[in-house]
C-alpha cells in the first residue's frame, strides 16, 4: 500500500568531466512510496529549481528498463537494490522512512563522467563497432525461413541479446571488465548461423576493441551476473573465450 | 453538413503526392523501374544528413551507406541504441502467410486501410504491405533472435484488426531486438567511416537554401555549442509528439521539435489530431507520476478484458470492499466480446480504447481512481497453464509487478488507455519527401501510411520499410540532380541566419528568469491536451482548449526559469526548447480536431457518432489529409487538402461486430 517516506540524499555532484566532483546531502520528505527512484529524483530537482539551484543531472529516457540510458548506483549497487530492474523500474517502497541514500555515477575507467550522474559510454558503442554485428548489406537476403533454427538455439540467442548496455556489469566489476557486455553479443551472434559465419573473427576483434578502450581483465567473480537488469548469464562469458581462443588457433 | 471553421483559412492549391500510374500492385515496381539512380563515384560525393537513430533512421542512414552516400547521423541520445524504438514490446507485421490462414499482401494492405479508418493514401500503405515480408528476411539474416516454432520455423502471434496471425515477435521486446539488428548495420557503417555518428546532438533547425534542404544547425547536447552542418539532402526521422500530452508512453526525450522545424521552414503539418491512445496502459497513480507505462498489446491475445456488471461491485472494488476475484463469471461484463463478437479483445486500438473511457464513464470503472478496467489471465492459466503464460508474457508481468506492487498471475491488470503514437505528422509525397525539395520525413515522423488509427505490431513494419526498403531508393531519384552540387560553405548567410535565430531563442529562454519550471508548465499543457483533446473531442472543448494554450504560451514565454549556463550540458534548456514546439504542436492538434467536423480512428468528436456510439466518419467532406501550413509567427496556419481518392478500395463503416 501506498505510504510516504522521508529520506536523506547523499548525491555526486560533479560539473564537468576535469572538475573535481563532491558528495551534496539533500532532505526530501513525503515522498510516495509508490513513486519510482527517477521521480523521487524528479521531486528533488523541482526542488532545486524552486530554490534556484541547478538540478542533478542524470540519463534517463524511456522509464521502462529498456533503453538502458538509466545508471545510478545506489547504495553501492547499480541500480539499486531490487533485482533484474534498472534504476527507472526502482520502486522507492524499496526504502525505509528515515533512510540515508547515496547515489553515485557509474565508476570506471572506461566510462569517464560527463557531468552529476551522467557518464560517457561510448566505448560500448566503439565495440560493437568493431564487430557486433552480421556483415550483410540491406538487401537480396534468402526467406526468413530458409535456415530452421532450433527454437532452444533462438530462445538462448535472444537471452544473450536481452542485454541493453546499461553498463552496470561494467559499474560492479572490481576490474571495470565489459566481457559480460562483449560475450552476450558474441554469444548472440555466435549461437544462430547467420553470425556464426564470421564468429570466432568477430570475437578477436571485438575483444580486441574491449583492451585497447580500457576495461578491465574478467576474473570470473560472477559480479557482474548478479547486478544484471536483464540476467544475462556468464556462460555467454564461456562461449566467448571459446570463440577467442579458435581465433587465435586460426591465427 | 459540415460547415467549415470560420477561423479556418483554406488554400485551393492542389496537393501532389506524386503517386505512380498503374495498377495498385504495380506501382512501386514501375515506380522503381522509371526512377532516376546515382552511380557508385557520383554517391561517394553526395552527403546525407540522417536525423534519428530509431528504426527508421539507423535503416536509412545503415542502408545508404552501405549504397555509398556519405551519411551524417544525428541522435540526442548518448548511443543510437537507445532510440525510442527499443520500447515497442509486441511485434512486427508481415504477409508471409506462414501460418497458412488466408494472408496475403492484400489482406495487410486492406487491414491497414480499414485499420485507418479510410483515411490514408492508398498507394503508400499497398507498397508497405509488399515490402513488409523483406523486412523479416533482413531481420533474421542480421541475426535478430525472433520466437521460433519446435520445428525452426518462425513463430507468429495475433494482433489486433487483423483475423489472421502475421506478428513477428521477440519476446515481449520486439522493438529492442529490430532496433539492436538496425544499430548493429548502422555500427558496421560507423566503423568503416562510412557514417559519422553524431551523439548527445539536438537539431534546432533546417537550413533551407534557395528551396532546397541544404543542413542543418545542431547543438552538442555535452558543451551546449551551436553547429552548422550540410548535406546535400536532409532526411528527418525523428518520431512522433506524444508528448505533448505531458504523460505518454513515448520516452522521456522523445519530442516534436525537428517536426515544427520543418513546418516553419516550409514543410506541412498533416493530420495533427490524429493521436492514438493505447488501451492497455497501467494506469495513472500519482500527481508525481513522470510518465505513462505501456502493457504490450499482445497481452489481449490471452488477456480478457472486463468490468463489474453491476456499478455497485465496481463502488465496492474502488471502496477496497471487494476484489476483483470475488466476482463470479456471471458478475463480470467482457465488454469487447459482447460488443465486437467477431474479434472480441482483439478490436483496433481506437476502439478498444473508446470502449474503456465508456464503461468508466458510466461509472463502472475500477481502481482507486474508477479511471481502469481489468486485464484478467486467469482463463489463459487454466488453459494454458501459468508456465506458458510465464514465456509468452513473462517480462511484462514482471515489469507491471514493478510498478504496481501485484501479481498479475493471482490478480487481473489494471489497465487505462494513454497516449502512444501519433498518426499524424510532417506530410510526405509518395517518395517521403516533404514539400521542402531535399526535405525527406521517414517513420513514425512523417504522416503517410496509418490513417486516422495505426493497428498495432505496424509502427515497427513502417519504420523499418521507410529506412530499409523506400527511402533509400526513392531519395536517389532527388539526388540524381543534386550531382553537380558542390559541398556548400557552412559560412554562407543561410546557415549564419539559421543559427543566429537558434541563439536567439536560446537567449530569450534564458532571460525569461520566471517563477515556473518547464515540466510545471508542461504538466498544465499536458492536462489540457487530455482534457479537451484526448479520447472524447467536442467543438466547445477544443474551442476551449485553443484559448487555454494561448494561456501556456503566454505563461511559458513570461515566466519560465532555466537554471544553469546555455554553453553547458543543461537539460532544463534542452526541455524548454521542446516545450515551446510541444505548445506549438497542442495548438495545431486543436485547431485541426475542430476543423475535423467527423470521427475517425483515433479522432473521436462526441457530435458525430452513430447510435451505438461507434465513431461516424464524413466521406463526403473530409476524406482528404489537412495539411498545415506555416503563415509566420502569430498568423493562423493555412489549410490545404490532400483529396484522399480511392480507386481500389470501396469505403464503408469499420465494423468489428461480425
Amino acid at each position: 500500500m501506498e505510504k510516504s517516506i522521508n529520506v536523506t540524499l547523499k548525491i555526486w555532484r560533479q560539473a564537468g568531466p576535469k572538475v573535481k566532483g563532491n558528495f551534496e546531502i539533500y532532505k526530501l520528505d513525503n515522498v510516495s512510496t509508490d513513486s519510482s527512484f527517477l521521480e523521487m529524483i524528479d521531486i528533488l530537482n523541482e526542488q532545486l529549481i524552486k530554490e534556484r539551484k541547478e538540478p542533478i543531472a542524470f540519463d534517463h529516457d524511456c522509464r521502462e528498463g529498456i533503453c538502458g540510458m538509466c545508471s545510478m548506483y545506489i547504495n553501492g549497487q547499480p541500480h539499486g537494490p531490487d533485482g533484474e530492474i534498472t534504476t527507472c523500474q526502482l520502486h522507492m517502497r524499496n526504502f525505509h522512512d528515515g533512510q540515508t541514500i547515496t547515489v553515485e555515477p557509474w565508476r570506471s575507467a572506461a566510462f569517464p563522467v560527463i557531468k552529476d550522474l551522467m557518464v560517457d559510454r561510448g566505448a560500448f558503442d566503439k565495440i560493437i563497432q568493431a564487430g557486433g554485428f552480421v556483415s550483410i548489406n540491406t538487401g537480396g537476403i534468402p526467406d526468413g525461413n530458409a535456415i530452421p533454427i532450433g527454437k532452444n538455439v533462438a530462445d538462448e540467442a535472444m537471452d544473450a541479446a536481452s542485454c541493453i548496455g546499461c553498463g552496470a556489469c561494467v559499474a560492479t566489476c572490481k576490474n571495470g571488465s565489459a566481457m559480460l557486455f562483449v560475450s552476450a553479443k558474441v554469444s548472440q551472434l555466435a549461437l544462430l548461423p547467420q553470425g556464426r559465419v564470421e564468429a570466432a573473427h568477430r570475437a578477436k576483434l571485438m575483444v580486441a576493441k574491449m583492451d585497447e578502450l580500457g576495461f578491465g581483465n574478467c576474473t570470473n567473480t560472477g559480479a557482474c551476473e548478479a547486478e544484471c537488469p536483464k540476467n544475462v548469464s556468464i556462460s555467454h562469458i564461456a562461449r566467448l573465450n571459446r570463440e577467442y581462443l579458435s581465433a587465435k588457433f586460426q591465427d | 453538413m459540415a460547415t467549415k471553421q470560420d477561423s479556418t483559412k483554406v488554400e485551393e492549391t492542389k496537393i501532389d503526392a506524386r503517386i505512380p500510374e498503374g495498377a495498385l500492385a504495380e506501382k512501386w515496381n514501375n515506380y522503381k523501374a522509371q526512377q532516376k539512380l546515382v552511380n557508385p563515384s557520383n554517391k561517394r560525393r553526395l552527403d546525407v544528413i540522417v536525423v534519428g537513430t530509431g528504426l527508421a533512421g539507423a535503416s536509412a542512414a545503415a542502408s545508404m551507406a552501405e549504397m555509398g552516400f556519405n551519411v551524417l547521423n544525428f541522435c540526442i541520445q548518448d548511443s543510437p541504441r537507445r532510440a525510442h524504438s527499443i520500447a515497442a514490446q509486441g511485434g512486427i507485421n508481415a504477409a508471409k502467410n506462414y501460418q497458412n490462414d488466408g494472408d496475403s499482401v492484400y489482406r495487410l494492405f486492406y487491414d491497414t486501410i480499414k485499420g485507418g479508418d479510410y483515411r490514408a493514401r492508398e498507394a503508400n500503405v499497398y507498397r508497405l504491405a509488399e515490402v513488409s515480408n523483406g523486412i523479416i528476411d533482413q531481420c533474421v539474416a542480421q541475426g535478430v533472435p525472433f520466437a521460433r516454432e519446435y520445428g525452426g520455423l518462425l513463430d507468429n502471434r495475433s494482433f489486433g484488426g487483423a483475423q489472421v496471425s502475421r506478428t513477428f515477435y521477440a519476446k515481449g521486446q520486439t522493438g529492442q531486438q529490430l532496433l539492436l539488428g538496425a544499430y548493429s548495420a548502422l555500427s558496421r557503417q560507423i566503423g568503416k567511416g562510412a557514417v559519422k555518428l553524431y551523439s548527445r546532438y539536438e537539431m534546432l533547425d533546417v537550413v533551407v537554401i534557395e528551396g532546397r534542404a541544404r543542413g542543418i544547425i545542431a547543438r552538442n547536447l555535452v558543451t551546449g555549442k551551436v553547429e552548422r552542418f550540410f548535406a546535400h539532402a536532409v532526411v528527418v526521422g525523428t518520431g512522433g509528439y506524444g508528448n505533448t500530452f505531458f504523460l505518454s508512453t513515448n520516452a522521456m526525450n522523445s519530442n516534436g521539435s525537428a517536426l515544427v522545424q520543418m513546418y516553419k521552414k516550409g514543410a506541412y503539418f498533416a493530420n495533427p489530431a490524429y493521436a492514438q491512445i493505447h488501451p492497455t496502459c497501467i494506469p495513472v497513480h500519482g500527481e508525481f507520476q513522470s510518465k505513462l507505462t505501456l502493457m504490450s498489446e499482445s497481452l489481449r491475445n490471452d488477456g480478457r478484458i472486463w468490468v463489474p456488471k453491476k456499478k455497485e461491485d465496481s463502488e465496492a472494488i474502488r471502496a477496497g470492499k471487494k476484489k476483483a476475484t470475488d466476482l463470479t463469471e456471471e458478475e463480470r461484463d467482457y465488454y469487447l466480446e459482447r460488443r465486437y463478437p467477431a474479434f472480441g479483445n482483439l478490436v483496433p486500438r481506437d476502439v478498444a480504447s473508446r470502449a474503456a473511457k465508456e464503461r468508466c464513464d458510466a461509472g463502472f470503472g475500477v481502481g482507486n481512481t474508477g479511471l481502469a478496467v481489468y486485464l484478467d489471465f486467469s482463463d489463459a492459466i487454466k488453459r494454458l497453464g501459468e508456465n506458458v503464460v510465464r514465456a509468452r508474457y513473462g517480462n511484462l508481468f514482471q515489469m507491471y509487478e514493478k510498478i504496481v506492487d501485484d501479481n498479475p498471475y493471482n490478480t487481473p491488470m489494471m489497465i487505462y488507455p494513454a497516449i502512444h503514437y501519433t498518426m499524424g505528422g510532417i506530410w510526405v509525397d509518395y517518395e517521403l519527401q516533404t514539400s521542402v525539395k531535399g526535405l525527406f520525413c521517414i517513420g513514425e515522423a512523417n504522416f503517410s501510411d496509418h490513417g486516422a488509427n495505426r493497428l498495432g505490431a505496424s509502427a515497427l513494419m513502417q519504420g523499418l520499410a521507410d529506412g530499409y526498403f523506400v527511402l533509400p531508393y526513392t531519395i536517389q531519384n532527388y539526388l540524381a540532380d543534386q550531382i553537380q552540387v558542390p559541398r556548400l560553405s557552412t559560412e554562407l548567410p543561410e546557415f549564419a541566419e539559421a543559427e543566429k535565430g537558434v541563439n536567439d531563442k536560446i537567449n530569450k529562454l534564458m532571460n525569461i528568469n520566471g517563477k515556473k519550471s518547464v515540466d510545471s508548465i508542461h504538466r498544465e499543457l499536458g492536462l489540457i491536451m487530455w482534457d479537451f483533446v484526448g479520447m472524447g473531442r467536442n467543438k466547445a472543448g477544443l474551442e476551449t482548449a485553443l484559448e487555454k494554450i494561448k494561456e501556456v504560451r503566454a505563461e511559458f514565454w513570461s515566466n519560465v526559469y532555466i537554471p544553469g549556463k546555455e554553453a553547458d550540458l543543461n537539460n532544463e534548456l534542452e526541455k524548454a526548447l521542446r516545450l515551446a514546439d510541444f505548445i506549438e504542436i497542442g495548438e495545431l492538434m486543436a485547431r485541426d480536431a475542430l476543423m475535423r467536423e467527423e470521427s475517425c480512428g483515433g479522432h473521436f468528436r462526441e457530435e458525430y457518432q452513430t447510435p451505438e456510439g461507434e465513431a461516424l466518419r464524413n466521406d463526403e467532406d473530409f476524406a482528404f489529409a489537412s495539411c498545415w501550413k506555416f503563415a509566420g509567427e502569430g498568423n493562423e496556419p493555412v489549410l490545404l487538402k490532400e483529396a484522399l481518392e480511392y480507386e481500389f478500395i470501396h469505403r464503408q463503416q469499420r465494423n468489428y461486430k461480425s
